[in-house]
């Protein structure tokens, strides 16, 4: 259970982070999310963002750094078998569920809803 | 981002004068607000893990990815109720840094541009904002992957 203060913890600071980065540097969102993404990814190679997760879960795959670290590691656990190429055709396999969920929710909400203001 | 163009005396007095009307940001209350929210939504991803671990019998690996698409799903739904915004008003980047807030930015674009028709207008603005997150993430995760082969290579 110790893991669920954790969670909180690490999502709350990350999430602190972006909100840092949009009012004093001035970033929109979408460029807090880019960039949050990239340093995902970095911290990916770097082999920092597998023990983050294993300490906080949810608290570090919920976030949108995330994302870059899936799509690294996705690429490379297809490299490891096909070599090169699978860095092409690893890179969105852990991905998969997050974007296609986002598309299909979003596209339906599209269907059911009306713009709202 | 032009920022070493000269500007004239009187755009100089325009940034000067836009600057004093800008509405000050209370950047600490933000912050907490971020924090509290942000917080709150991984602890509920977090429990949602542990139900699909325990119910559902989901490795702890491979847990995350039902509870992100419960949560894509919810995010989607209260987009279209209209609840979003206003969260997104209160918790800012707590509301926009969780994966729930990459869900909220499509839903919301594809609802928006619903009345210039399915495919242009559904189809091809979803990824307004949604794209640059997928083309950067893409890319970094292409270099830093081909880097690291590079490093495995020599070093091994």
């Amino acid at each position: 259970m110790e893991k669920l203060i954790w969670s909180f913890l690490i999502g709350g600071a990350i999430c602190a982070v972006g909100q840092i980065m949009m009012d004093v540097f001035r970033m929109t969102p979408a460029h807090t999310m880019t960039t949050l993404v990239v340093a995902g990814a970095i911290l990916g190679g770097l082999g920092l963002y597998e023990p983050l997760i294993e300490f906080a879960g949810a608290g570090a795959t919920t976030p949108i750094s995330n994302f870059g670290n899936s799509l690294y590691k996705g690429a490379m656990a297809e490299a490891e078998v096909h070599g090169l190429i699978g860095v092409l055709t690893g890179i969105f396999e852990l991905t998969s569920s997050g974007i296609s969920a986002a598309i299909i929710f979003g596209f339906i909400a599209s269907l059911i809803f009306k713009p709202k203001g | 981002m032009h920022k070493k163009k000269k500007t004239s005396p009187v755009q100089k007095d325009y940034q000067i004068l836009a600057k004093k009307k800008e509405p000050k940001r209370n950047v600490i209350l933000n912050v907490i607000r971020a924090f509290v929210f942000g917080g709150f939504v991984c602890f509920i991803a977090q429990l949602l893990q542990f139900a699909f671990i325990n119910y559902f019998g989901f490795e702890e690996s491979q847990a995350g990815n039902p509870a992100t698409a419960i949560l894509i799903m919810l995010s989607a739904l209260l987009t279209g109720l209209g609840v979003y915004d206003h969260i997104a008003q209160w918790a800012g980047a707590g509301s926009a840094v969780p994966i729930i807030g990459f869900a909220n930015s499509l839903a919301s674009a594809a609802i928006e541009h619903r009345s210039e028709g399915y495919v242009l207008g559904v189809g091809g603005n979803m990824f307004k904002i949604a794209g640059p997150v997928i083309v950067f993430g893409t890319f970094s995760a292409f270099i830093v992957s081909i880097i690291k082969l590079l490093v495995q290579a020599i070093g091994g």
